[in-house]
């Protein structure tokens, strides 16, 4: 029972990281006002500019790449949501179809239908002492990702509410208008907002093929990006409430993975597809379970229009 | 459009200066030269003797020059600290130091004889409440000057003196106070000087002692341009024609053709005086007695947006030949009501019937079979498409019915005709069926909105604030409009946030507070202080005093 409870912890902890950054950048964007339902495409191209660049650099230096890629595609949202104000649902899921034909492009004409070659892994810390202690073992041998993942939010969290910045980022994504009145710059407040949003899914999406697996996979990253989107409305648009949504969604997912491979049995009796769904399924039912409750933005998906005073 | 003609006007140090004018005068156009958001095409901006070119706000600002605009700019989920300093963040070590800010609140609140709590976000305020953070805003910014647009048009009669205890408060510690009004009778309690301006340009200039209500209001409009098409003032030259803004409605009755089967001069008599009609009802010959009631409600209780109680146990009745108010200050469940009323929101419990018919969270078709208009609040929102043409807006809600339909297609010259007809009656301009409504002014889109309603004659009309955002002369036509409904038979219910307004055309009000009925007033008994008392809670034995 220990042991299988030790799998679940350290099963999640492996692969939270990527739902915490990408949710953590759908919070930075959609607190500024601008809806970033592109997280999965940005995921995407972080995951395969990590997997192909640690090919010839070492794995931290892919990841930065991957963190690149996923900002170069927010760039994209950002010019096409601030510059020309355009319909922010409509060009995020514009660059998520973008991502995923590019990706299956590139791999099928460069290397194979199903994903890179694989890359050397992120290094995996063991935390000495920890690893000998039952239960708490779990919490070793993790990448540095993980335990970026750990602290990330709470950087976050205080940024947001404690620092001028996070206040401006807040008035923007409220009232514009209020903070253009005040001579703040919504335009560049709000870029910075959605390249940094790329920046964390991309860095989500490295997660993904530097870290949880070692290579590229055609699927990736498989509906995460809008998991992300629902850990954040789950959290109520704050770090630490999407810390824990994409925490509880990670959970989900090492449960499918543990029911498979400690109960071989149960495979037989539920189809597998079923156990596949497990987590999206659950992140639909906490999405039904909490309902409308208003805690967005209130300026999320308008786009600023300085003369409409 | 040209806004300014060589208009001009000076300031002085420590002053309580009104600007003055009708809608369109150029007031506001010309506060906002001085705040940088308009650039003068000639003319120039001097600040103690120095010409200045002032390109934006923020230059304003380090010049010393702030606004409070009428829509506020405030970011309701922050705090009052956290509005106040925005953009010029107090900080300690780089981050953000809320002590200091909440510190500086408090200081200025100290300063200026006001209470504000820096940590309550700004939505838990009330509008005055809202304003004095404006304020303090302003001043924090280093704002020496302060531009207040029509800074009392949303406050209580309460909410107003104290706003002007803060001005006289704000002159005396050096700082120049300029007003924007409408409002006569206040602009001579408080000012120290009147500007008046007339089509973009400072026409006078004199001091509250030596004029008076009348006067101000003459220089406001002589020579205006009158809107009234020729014919209607001939025919009828109301009383004190030479304020087209007179309540008594000259300039809003319809021409013969359309003219209701009763006596219109019967509307208001010629006691009535400027903006405030206090006259008894006027005793026309076939009026309808407000005798049957038409809309009966009862402990209705219902929420708000936000889930939490808007209507805690609303009672009260409208009948048939009367006009009935529900005056509060904004956010005490007036909207709510109407929403209710109107099928917008269901409700939790009570019951509510329209003309003996006992509803049940009826739909807004329901009640249109029953005889329902609405002109709601937000004209674009609510009562029009506005990019669909004026005769197409004309037929929403009865679009399946003749004249507009024969059986399931559309009769276009029905429709064309009725439409026309009703642009005559109600002096649309421009007077073209096939105009886009966005492509209408506030006023002559509201009278669309009006012209519909009015032409399926219902037994019940919920207006919410009717005349917002229009001009004097265009208010008199809708005020005129409700009383004619009235004098119809019609039962009416208008929703306003001008008190003014309610006291000039209701026949009895409701105080509402917190979603509760704070009383009830007949006209004979109205009383702009009693009223403000009761729309800041104080409760009242409903129709005792005297």
């Amino acid at each position: 029972m220990l042991s299988v409870l030790e799998a679940l912890v350290f099963s999640t902890l492996d692969y939270a990281p990527a739902l915490v950054f990408a949710a953590l950048g759908a919070v930075l964007s959609e607190r500024s006002g601008v809806v970033n339902v592109g997280v999965e495409g940005m995921m995407r191209a972080g995951a395969f500019a990590a997997a192909v660049a640690s090919l010839a650099v070492p794995t931290p230096l892919g990841v930065v790449c991957g963190m690149a890629a996923g900002a170069a595609l927010a760039a994209v949202h950002g010019y096409l949501c601030i510059r020309w104000r355009s319909d922010q649902v409509v060009s995020g899921m514009a660059l998520n179809l973008v991502a995923l034909a590019g990706g299956t492009f590139l791999l099928e004409a460069l290397w194979s239908p199903t994903g890179t070659p694989p890359i050397e892994q992120l290094h995996r810390w063991v935390l000495p002492g920890l690893d000998q202690v039952p239960l708490l073992r779990a919490l070793s041998g993790h990448s540095s990702l993980t335990y970026l993942a750990a602290v990330l939010p709470f950087l976050f969290h205080f940024a947001l509410f404690r620092t001028p910045v996070g206040l401006r980022v807040r008035a923007v994504g409220e009232k514009p208008a209020a903070a253009a009145t005040l001579g703040l710059s919504v335009p560049a407040l709000r870029y910075g907002c959605v390249v940094g949003s790329g920046l964390l899914a991309g860095l989500g999406g490295a997660a993904l093929s530097t870290s949880t697996l070692d290579r590229f996979e055609h699927h990736m990253p498989a509906g995460l990006g809008f998991m992300a989107v629902a850990a954040m409305v789950f959290g109520r648009w704050t770090p630490l409430g999407a810390f824990g949504a994409a925490a509880f969604f990670a959970l989900g997912n090492a449960l499918r993975i543990g029911l498979a491979s400690s109960a071989p049995g149960l495979v037989e009796v539920i189809p597998q597809g079923f156990l596949l769904t497990l987590p999206y399924a659950l992140t639909l039912l906490v999405l039904a379970a909490q309902g409308k409750k208003g805690a967005a933005p209130a300026a999320l998906g308008t786009p600023y229009q300085p003369e409409a005073r | 459009m040209q806004a300014l003609d060589d208009a001009s006007l000076e300031i002085r140090d420590g002053e309580r200066l009104a600007v003055v004018g009708e809608n369109g005068a150029g007031k506001t156009s010309l506060m906002n030269v001085l705040y940088g958001l308009y650039q003068p095409d000639r003319g120039e901006v001097r600040i103690g003797g120095e010409a200045v070119r002032l390109k934006s706000p923020k230059e304003a600002l380090a010049r010393g020059i702030g606004m409070v605009h009428q829509h506020f700019m405030l970011v309701p989920s922050l705090t009052v600290a956290e509005n106040v300093v925005l953009g010029k963040e107090p900080a300690r070590h780089g981050l953000f130091d809320l002590r200091a800010a909440n510190e500086h609140v408090l200081a200025t609140c100290r300063r200026f004889g006001f209470a504000l709590d820096p940590e309550a976000p700004v939505e838990s305020l009330s509008v005055g409440s809202q304003q004095k953070v404006e304020i303090v805003k302003a001043l924090h910014r280093g704002a020496r000057t302060l531009i207040l647009d029509e800074p009392t048009a949303v406050l209580t009669p309460q909410e107003a003196d104290e706003l002007f205890a803060v001005a006289r408060q704000l002159t005396a510690a050096g700082h120049t106070v300029i007003f924007i009004s409408h409002k006569l009778k206040e602009v001579l309690a408080i000012a120290t000087r009147i500007a008046v301006m007339r089509r973009g340009a400072v026409v006078a200039d004199v001091a509250p002692g030596a004029t008076s209500v009348k006067e101000l209001a003459e220089l406001m409009v002589r020579a205006s341009p009158t809107p009234l098409s020729p014919s209607r003032v001939e025919r009828e030259p109301p009383p004190g024609a030479q304020l087209p803004f007179s309540p008594s409605g000259a300039g809003g009755e319809p021409p013969p053709a359309t003219r209701p089967p009763f006596s219109p001069s019967g509307v208001e008599g010629p006691s009535t005086s400027l903006r405030h009609a206090r006259g008894e009802r006027s005793s026309g010959s076939d009026q309808v007695e407000p005798r049957t009631p038409v809309l009966e409600v009862t402990d209705l209780t219902a929420r708000g947006s936000r889930g939490r109680p808007a209507l805690q146990g609303v009672s009260l009745t409208v009948a048939a030949g009367e006009i009935v108010g529900l005056a509060g200050v904004d956010g005490n469940g007036q909207r709510e009501l109407a929403e209710v009323l109107t099928g917008l929101r269901p409700y939790d419990a009570g019951t509510f019937s329209l003309g003996g018919t006992v509803l049940c969270n009826p739909s807004p078709a329901a009640l249109r079979q029953l005889g329902l208009a609405h002109v709601p609040e937000d004209r674009l929102k609510r009562a029009v498409v506005g990019p669909m043409s004026v005769e197409e807006n004309v037929t929403l809600g009865r679009q399946h019915l003749p004249p507009f339909a024969r059986g399931a297609r559309i009769d276009f010259a029905g429709r064309r005709e009725r439409a026309a007809r009703l642009i005559a009656d109600y002096d649309v301009r421009p007077p073209d069926p096939t105009a886009r409504m966005v492509e209408l002014s506030g006023g002559n889109q509201q009278k669309v909105v009006v012209a519909r309603e009015l032409d399926a004659t219902p037994r019940l009309l919920v207006a919410v604030q009717p005349t917002r955002g229009l001009d004097v002369q265009a208010v008199a036509q809708v005020h005129a409009r409700l009383r004619a409904e009235r004098n119809r038979g019609c039962a009416v219910l208008v929703v306003s946030l001008d008190l003014d307004e309610l006291l000039a055309v209701c026949d009895r009000l409701y105080v509402f507070f917190e979603g509760r009925v704070a009383g009830e007033i007949a006209r004979a008994r109205f009383d702009e202080r009693f009223i403000g008392r009761l729309m800041l809670g104080a409760r009242a034995e409903t129709d005792t005093r005297d």
